[in-house]
């Protein structure tokens, strides 16, 4: 396998510049003889389409939600950083560059970091222009804040909701562009198989989720924006329908998959409460500027929380743990989110978790009250307490909340090169789909920055390269072998998930994988309990083979079909993350491995044996994926422990 | 021809023309109350100034082409835009608005007055058809006094002597004569106060929906617009059934 | 714990937009309180699909009340009437023990059934197409800071743009009209300075479309507002007639 990576030469800080005049250009004329298909339209895949369609290219958009405008980015809320230095405190592209590297724990590839610090700027001034309506300070420019403990204020943002402003900010310019009929939209549409040909990506193969149609499509290139794949834990923040089976499915066609155990997990979530649970909700990262996190001391006391018998009130002072502010004085509650998840974890285990399940802790907000007063922190706070009291029925100025970490996002996907092609020629793959930019932990407000650079700044201009090498009449037709083989696959699928007739519904086996995934592969690993899991996951994957339920038929919008499809690739891909646990005999960022720390229980990178990109390859049906690796060559940064305390 | 299509072919547009007519026929109704109030004042107060607006001749065609065109677009509207909010609606919910916060329910479920402005606004103009045959065209058959046949009811030109034998268009009509005979008969002025009820209702959300129409309302003005519609509909209420009132009271007689 | 509710779900059936659909009732037992609205339907689905039956089909995706899929009309309500508050917000500490919840799909001739609760509003869409946009090209843009935007404005553009576009207010209105979703659109993009020089163009358009999809009018219910899980102000159409009004006197139709 070719992991080239197409890095260009040259210096960091003109690698981009000097790419961008290297890259083919393709004819003005004869863009409109191209077609691209883009899957997904959220911030990547909605800044890509429209992008592309103004540069004159015809594209062809799918999105499995009724509206392009409903792709999960939506639900970002804290902000998008840039590089703009507006507020005048030392901020540059070097800063934003060699910030993101430090804090993805130098699993990061520095050129398309470095890139990626380079656009930021460009990124608010299109959305500025798009009429996002970014906060503003009363002269009327815009307003910043510092997020994830950066050093800086670098942080734009909409209220809450900046991933919201962002995303409609972009659909709005993919809206022009299917009203100007450059785009051709199909929403309820999951792309179910890529179709290759002679080793190119050149079409996908289709489900209408409405009336269940199989349809081909054949294009010059196609772009992958399908997002991450949280939901293989079944519980996460992610949105009931985000899925891995795009990029799964184009795995199992020949991309290579990198670093799949890269997953981040966020500590300020509401805890589950109860079987029922469908999802976990997020509350901002932002509490824990005012907000104390405890358990208490002993274990008796908090059993006795736990059973009703006792309330954090009753708790004395002396009888609390502040644990994250005992551990790490210098930056107390407001250490990184790996570092304060796993401490979260730490505490549970320990049996002095305070809520019914025993996974939560307390994060209380009384001191800042009594320093600020409570129309200051409604202020600070009001929408949160708000949503927090809305789900869980809890007056967060009387009581403490409770927080658990959970997943939220995930820096593994598709192996991409500079370009952002994978391996699979004409196979591009934007956002959270592909592995790039955030090596093994994101930074706060990266996400919303990593996506729309990819689709309005980078992937207009690399995808150039390819296609100009193609000719336009190089389309395949969608009667080809290869189409119709790929569609008979799909078909195949289908039809088999459809004739099991056993007695388990989908959602019962993705609770169950969920359940082992966290378990093992989760806020923190180890070998025997990878290993065990790599040996439960096939078992369940045959039992689901065995005693799938799906009621109904292919040919009606059926919820139940789409989930189990979805499902039976989390249960493959479930497998392969497990296994890239195991391979990297390290911690670093979001992968912490219990046999991998400090003798103060911190995080050991191994930068001698694993500094590399993991990509793994399919080899077959039960076959064991082969594992490739893409060396990682640090120029600018020099790589340091990360250090807290 | 751009703008006229744009006001009269879409949505938005016929709410102006809702809005504007609505404010139209509101002046009218203000206008006609205080010509009738002037009943209070006497006979000779009220028959002059009937007769000062028969004087004004074609001016006075003017003014009834231009209320009876406002009522045309307004019914027309009114009509247009109900009918295509019972095609954007076909199905009704089975349930009965029960929201999770009860004291919510108020705001959601749509005002009554809202509801049901089609209604009210049809039967004010049934009742504003029949107010016509009754005092305009004077048909005898209709005002329930008898086959009282108003068309006989003249003055002289000291507006308060009655004429036996007066003449359309040179005698001065006895307007109060009219009134008083008019609603003397109970049913009359039952229906009569029922119809200004309607109107009143009718205008109490129609008052505000035209400044929303128009859209001149915002958060800050909105509360006292709404207190203006609905004081004003109080007011004219009051203001018209005090004449027959009056009249069944015997506070205004003739003589 | 609180204790377990046991509720009768009366829900609208609907195999796709051609069936006639029908009301069916279903137990649901063992119901926390804790659950949300959409996570005891999860439960009466998986009871169904149990039993071999079709589960209800509806439309979720986020769950945090961000996204706007989720849409249903709860015992007469559109998200069940808690006010702020999207279906998937909703928990069932809200309902009591032996209670009858009747849900049924947003109804709107412009928003017809695709299956059970699930309907199609590409409408909103379509509407969005005609004009919900600035035109600018991708790079070709001043700087961020180029053009500033007064705070009082920008803060009113986002309260009109935090507009989730459910369909909430369609399903509400007794005309199912979409005028709070369109005037959100019309206001948010007609009050910052960008959005200037298409401003009459897009009033135009973007009306123009949301009556040629066949919602109803504005008849100054409040509905709309009452139910809007972003209680975006009925201010907004008075805006949007406004902005209307200008057009229509500045440019005439387009």
């Amino acid at each position: 396998m070719n992991l080239d990576a197409k890095i260009p030469s040259g210096p960091m800080a003109q690698k981009w510049d000097k790419h961008r005049f290297d890259l083919k250009l393709v004819n003005p004329a004869n863009k409109r003889k191209y077609e691209v298909i883009v899957v997904g339209s959220g911030l990547a895949g909605a800044s890509a389409a429209a992008t592309l369609a103004e540069l004159g290219y015809n594209v062809k958009c799918f999105c499995f939600q009724d509206s392009p405008r409903r792709a999960h980015s939506i639900a970002a809320q804290g902000g998008i950083n840039a590089a703009k230095n507006y507020q005048n405190d030392g901020d540059s592209v070097h800063r934003l560059f060699y910030d993101t590297v430090k804090g993805g724990d130098y699993r990061s590839r520095e050129a398309n970091v470095h890139r990626l610090a380079q656009v930021s700027v460009n990124i608010i001034d299109q959305c500025a222009a798009q009429g996002v309506p970014f906060a503003r300070e009363y002269g009327g420019l815009l307003a910043n804040r510092s997020f994830g403990g950066a050093q800086v204020s670098r942080t734009f943002y909409a209220r809450g909701q900046t991933g919201q402003q962002l995303l409609l900010g972009a659909y709005s310019s993919l809206s022009r562009q299917i009203g100007l009929g450059k785009v051709q939209m199909f929403p309820r549409t999951e792309m179910l198989d890529v179709v290759l040909v002679d080793g190119h990506a050149k079409g996908i193969v289709v489900r209408d989720m409405v009336s269940g149609e199989i349809s081909r499509h054949s294009a010059h290139a196609v772009v992958l924006a399908t997002g991450g794949y949280g939901n293989a834990f079944f519980l996460s923040t992610n949105a009931m329908g985000c899925n891995v089976t795009a990029t799964f499915r184009a795995y199992k066609r020949g991309a290579a998959f990198a670093n799949p155990c890269y997953t981040q997990i966020h500590p300020t979530c509401i805890p589950v409460s109860g079987d029922h649970q469908s999802k976990l909700t997020l509350m901002s990262e932002s509490l824990r500027n005012d907000g104390r996190v405890w358990v208490p001391k002993s274990q008796s006391v908090a059993e006795k929380i736990r059973k009703g018998e006792l309330k954090a009130s009753d708790v004395a002072e002396g009888d609390r743990d502040y644990y994250l502010e005992r551990k790490y004085p210098s930056f107390g509650n407001l250490v990184p989110r790996d570092v304060a998840s796993r401490n979260t974890k730490e505490a549970c285990d320990d049996g002095r978790g305070v809520v019914g399940s025993g996974l939560g802790v307390y994060l209380d907000f009384e001191d800042a009250i009594k320093r600020l007063g409570e129309s200051a922190v409604r202020e600070r706070y009001g929408n949160l307490f708000d949503m927090y009291e809305k789900i869980t029925g809890s007056n967060a100025y009387q009581n403490p909340m409770t927080i658990f970490p959970a997943v939220h996002y995930t820096m593994g996907g598709l192996w991409v090169d500079y370009n952002l092609m994978s391996n699979v020629p004409g196979l591009y793959v934007v956002g959270e789909a592909n592995f790039s930019d955030h090596g093994a932990n994101r930074l706060g407000a990266s996400a919303l920055m990593q996506g729309l650079a990819d689709g309005y700044f980078v992937l207009p201009y690399t995808i150039g390269q390819y296609l100009a090498g193609v000719a336009p009449d190089d389309r395949t037709d969608t009667n080809s072998a290869e189409f119709v083989g790929t569609e008979e696959t799909v078909r195949a699928q289908i039809d088999k998930l459809l004739s099991v007739k056993g007695k388990r519904t989908p959602t019962s086996f993705h609770r169950e994988l969920g359940q082992i995934i966290w378990d093992e592969c989760g806020m923190a690993r180890n070998k025997t309990g990878l290993e065990a899991a790599i040996k439960k996951i096939p078992e369940l994957r045959a039992e689901f083979w065995e005693n799938l339920n799906v009621p109904g038929e292919n040919g009606s919008l059926n919820q139940s079909l789409e989930q189990a499809g979805r499902v039976a690739d989390f249960l493959e891909f479930g497998e392969l993350m497990c296994r890239d646990a195991l391979q990297r005999e390290e911690s670093c960022g979001g992968h912490f491995r219990e046999e991998h720390q400090t003798p103060e229980g911190e995080a050991k990178r191994d930068d001698k044996n694993f500094s590399f990109v993991g990509a793994w390859e399919y080899k077959g049906e039960n076959q064991t994926p082969e594992l490739h690796k893409e060396n990682l060559v640090y120029e600018e940064v020099k790589m340091t422990q990360r250090s807290y305390k | 021809m751009d703008f006229i299509t744009g006001i009269f072919k879409t949505s938005l547009g016929r709410k102006y023309v809702m809005a504007i007519t609505g404010a139209g026929l509101f002046g009218f109704v203000v206008m006609h109350m205080l010509g009738n109030l002037l009943v209070f004042a006497g006979p000779a107060a009220i028959n002059e100034y009937a007769a000062k607006l028969h004087a004004l001749g074609p001016l006075l065609w003017v003014a009834r082409i231009g209320l009876l065109g406002m009522v045309g677009l307004h019914i027309w509207s009114a009509i247009k835009l109900t009918s295509e909010n019972r095609e954007a609606r076909t199905v009704e919910y089975d349930a009965a608005a029960e929201p999770v916060d009860a004291h919510r329910r108020g705001d959601i479920v749509a005002k009554f007055a809202a509801r049901t402005m089609i209604f009210s606004g049809l039967i004010i103009a049934a009742f504003a058809f029949y107010h016509l045959a009754h005092f305009t065209w004077k048909v005898p058959q209709i005002n329930g006094a008898g086959m009282e046949d108003f068309e006989s009811y003249y003055v002289a030109d000291d507006f308060t002597t009655p004429l036996a034998e007066g003449k359309e268009g040179k005698n001065h009509a006895d307007v109060f004569k009219m009134i008083v005979t008019g609603f003397k008969v109970p049913a009359v002025s039952v229906f009569y106060v029922v119809a200004v009820g309607l109107l009143c209702f009718h205008l109490s959300h129609g008052l505000s929906a035209m400044f929303q129409s128009l859209g001149i309302k915002n958060k800050n003005i909105a509360p006292w617009m709404d207190r203006f519609a609905v004081g004003a509909s109080a007011l004219i209420f009051l203001g018209y059934i005090s004449i027959p009132v009056s009249v069944l009271a015997a506070f205004i007689k003739i003589g | 714990m609180d204790k377990l509710m046991n509720l009768k779900l009366k829900v609208w059936r609907q195999d796709d937009a051609d069936d006639v659909g029908r009301f069916e009732e279903y137990q649901a037992d063992d119901i926390s309180p804790d659950m949300s609205f959409l996570e005891m339907l999860d439960v009466v689905n998986e009871g169904l699909i149990g039993s071999g039956k079709e589960p209800i089909a509806f439309d979720s995706d986020c769950r945090e009340g961000i996204c706007g899929s989720c849409s249903m009309v709860i015992n007469g309500t559109a998200h069940g009437g808690q006010k702020g508050t999207t279906a998937c917000q909703l928990h069932m500490r809200h309902f009591s023990d032996g209670m009858t919840i009747t849900i049924e799909p947003w109804r709107a001739t412009a928003f017809p059934v695709h299956r059970d609760l699930v309907v199609d509003r590409t409408a909103f869409d379509r509407i969005q197409q005609k004009g919900g946009f600035i035109s600018v090209r991708t790079g070709s843009v001043p700087d961020a800071n180029a053009i500033p935007v007064s705070k009082d404005e920008s803060d009113l553009a986002m309260d009109a743009a935090q507009c989730i576009g459910c369909g909430a207010c369609v399903a509400a209105c007794k005309n199912a009209s979409a005028m709070l979703f369109v005037a959100a659109k019309i206001s948010h993009l007609s009050l910052v300075p960008q959005g200037q020089p298409e401003r009459e163009r897009r009033a135009l358009a973007m009306v123009k479309q949301m009556d040629d999809e066949g919602f109803g009018n504005c008849t100054v219910t409040g509905s709309c507002e009452a139910v809007c899980p972003k209680e975006i102000s009925l201010d907004f159409i008075a805006r949007m007639n406004r902005e209307y009004g200008r057009a229509l006197i500045k440019k005439g139709t387009i």
